[in-house]
């Protein structure tokens, strides 16, 4: 789960992490009231998950309380690279002598965790990667000895940053890094860290990655999710244990076993679109190793309940699973959603018991289902019923 | 011969009496597997019933291999026990690990692989978040249906275990030397390499299939790999073309970071290294078929 910059500095201050006060607002007039609060000159930021913020005019710099809402007004409701601003944060101005980057994540091709750090920051990190590698330090770090401060001295050495401000930046490093252990993220990354003029070093931004599989050790973390921005169709997804992503301009549905085999159907069926009109696949949906009747019909309820949705292709290997178990699964599901369900269902059984599993399907004979023997004949056969459906 | 795993294996399974490690460990000596005996510390000392055999329990798994001479274990355990779990396998010097378990937090695979790497990489590690290893008709550590396909002369290693299943049910008129499933999380032991330059060395073994999907360079890596050491020809196919940025597709590592991990990026350094690259799964088979009957 990718976090937003004032949820970010939220777990930064917890860590210790120097960050500026502020207060994150929804409405033009709180955004007044918090700037009156802070008393100085105050940045409204917009609170978005994507990069490029200030260039789209996301960022803006307010003197008083009464500019603090004229520019509220101006950054709330913004479309940044699809983004809708729903809130921005409302915090003091700083004065900036110099920027750096610093940041900490899983380095995946090592097996092990890496600092970047530069004291050339303000840039992109992936415009500074290409355009002045030399620039930018990266360094191991060993996931068991982690990061104490003389680790984070010589990162910071190799970083080239200037004498003034390594032992204040070094204190900050090691509160960073206990960010990253204790609050189980993939990613930590302030761009810019800043030295003001009194040679103080602020985390002026924060990114922060969270991985979900330490959900269970965090049980604060569910409260970081964004309920408005979620997508209907996923939250309803989550709500019932299903691992399902809305993909944008799709008509085909996609229900499958196994997150390889899923993604491969997703291809698949873009691939034999191309024959049919340029249909697409709608989603992404995993029911997992065990598709009882009850995860199909949730599954089904989910993808049938997205208007873009044409037609659906249920494509299951039977490996663990047997084959007549999902069989059974479709009809009961199409018993228990009855009237609701209304789109055409192509499905592809192959695999553990697959002449059982087709024999049921064949019995109950419903007038939507369609039976395809292979994959990419299925995927075809369900492009082509989408598209004539669209 | 097969790789990592032949008919000398000898499995323990860690958390045997567990829902999942009862109904797998069933299941692998119904493969053949020769099971040896499981771990749980607050049952050691008993005795389970699996398949018809009476198992025994141990506390540690030092203490299984001294007792029973087990050389593989497999590991169905929770994500909150796992890097517990596997501390005690690699210090015990297990020479392989098969972690099934899905779910396991990065920071404890990082730590324990960190671990593997100060006690000198004595255990082969497989997973987390992996469908195990095959090689048919000898043994099977993990949970691949072992009916799919029988012993023959391909060698495949995947990501993915849906798509392990896949291309074995595809190709199982030819069958496999092993079928090695290393999972879908951003750190796991064995890579693609790892079982690449087995498969290379292996006389069994005469042409090989790679499946990968996004997130990550490890194909990138592979490819590069192949094209300087690998001579056996080899068939791949990427999963995950359609797949949208920052989104993750099921298994936690599969996902595009900006303009890194896409699966056009991965084809196209397979291809590059002259590995023919199927568009499906079953074009995938078919260019591996037309090796075979070409060798």
């Amino acid at each position: 789960m990718d976090l937003y910059e004032y949820q970010a500095k939220d777990l930064f201050a917890a860590h210790g992490v120097p960050v500026l006060p502020g207060k994150t607002v929804e409405t033009a007039e709180d955004a007044k009231a918090a700037a009156a609060e802070l008393g100085t000159a105050v940045v409204v930021k917009a609170q978005v998950k994507v990069g490029g913020r200030g260039k789209a005019g996301g960022v803006k710099l307010a003197e008083t309380p009464d500019e603090a809402a004229e520019k509220a007004t101006a950054i709330l409701g913004l479309d940044i690279k699809g983004h809708t601003v729903h809130r921005v944060l409302v915090t003091t101005a700083s004065d900036i002598a110099e920027e750096y980057y610093f940041s900490f994540l899983l380095d995946r091709s090592n097996r092990t965790f890496l600092a970047m750090a530069s004291a050339e920051g303000g840039m992109e990190i992936e415009q500074l990667a290409v355009e002045r590698p030399d620039a930018l330090a990266r360094i191991p770090i060993d996931a068991i000895v982690g990061v104490d401060k003389a680790k984070a001295v010589d990162i910071l050495t190799q970083a080239k940053f200037p004498a003034v401000v390594i032992d204040d930046a070094a204190d900050a490093v090691v509160k960073l890094w206990e960010t990253f252990v204790s609050e189980d993220a993939t990613l930590v990354e302030v761009n810019p860290l800043v030295r003001d003029p009194q040679d103080k070093i602020i985390a002026l931004d924060g990114k922060v990655t969270l991985d979900d599989n330490a959900e269970f050790r965090h049980p604060d973390h569910a409260a970081l999710v964004d309920q408005r921005t979620e997508n209907a169709l996923e939250a309803k997804a989550k709500a019932k244990g299903l691992n399902y992503v809305k993909l944008d301009d799709g008509q085909v549905g996609i229900i499958g076993n196994g997150a390889g085999l899923v993604m491969s159907t997703l291809d698949v069926v873009a691939y034999a679109g191309e024959k049919h009109g340029g249909v697409k696949p709608a989603n992404f949906l995993d029911i997992g190793g065990g598709a009882s009747a009850q995860v199909m019909a949730d599954g089904l309820d989910v993808i049938l309940g997205d208007p873009d949705v044409k037609a659906v292709f249920v494509n299951v290997f039977g490996g663990i699973t047997a084959c007549d178990a999902v069989a059974t699964g479709i009809v009961e599901a199409l018993k228990i959603l009855g009237d609701s369900a209304t789109k055409p269902l192509v499905v592809r059984l192959d695999g553990n018991n697959v002449v059982e599993g087709r024999k049921i399907l064949d019995d109950a004979n419903h007038p939507l289902v369609t039976q395809v023997d292979t994959m990419d004949n299925a995927a075809d056969k369900a492009a082509e019923l989408a598209h004539a459906g669209a | 011969m097969s790789i990592f795993l032949n008919e000398n294996s000898k499995v323990i399974v860690q958390g045997i009496t567990g829902g999942e490690g009862t109904k797998h460990s069933t299941k692998m000596l119904a493969a053949g597997t020769n099971i040896v005996g499981g771990v749980n510390a607050r049952k050691a000392g008993t005795t389970v019933e699996i398949g018809g055999k009476s198992l025994p329990v141990f506390g540690t798994v030092e203490e299984a291999m001294k007792e029973t001479g087990a050389n593989v274990s497999v590991a169905f355990v929770p994500p909150k026990f796992t890097k517990d779990a596997v501390i005690e396998a690699i210090d015990a010097e297990i020479p392989l690990l098969v972690i099934i378990t899905e779910g396991v937090p990065v920071h404890d695979s990082a730590y324990f692989w960190a671990h593997a790497v100060a006690k000198g990489n004595k255990t082969r590690i497989i997973g987390p978040n992996c469908p195990g290893i095959i090689s048919p008709g000898k043994s099977n550590a993990g949970i691949i249906p072992a009916d799919i396909a029988g012993a023959g002369k391909i060698g495949l290693v995947s990501k993915s275990g849906t798509l392990t299943y896949q291309m074995m049910y595809e190709l199982r008129e030819i069958g496999f030397s092993t079928a090695i499933g290393i999972g879908g999380d951003p750190v796991i032991g064995t890579t693609h390499i790892d079982a690449l330059e087995a498969f290379e060395a292996d006389p069994e073994t005469a042409a090989i299939v790679m499946i990968g999907e996004i997130g990550g360079d490890a194909e990138e890596r592979a490819a590069a790999y192949i094209k300087e050491h690998v001579t056996k020809p080899v068939v791949g196919y990427v999963a995950g073309f359609t797949a949208p940025e920052g989104k993750t597709m099921g298994h936690a590592g599969a996902i595009v970071s900006g303009s890194a991990g896409t699966a056009q990026a991965k084809k196209e350094a397979l291809e590059a290294a002259g590995v023919k690259v199927g568009k499906t799964p079953s074009e995938t088979a078919d260019l591996m078929r037309e090796i075979i009957a070409g060798l």
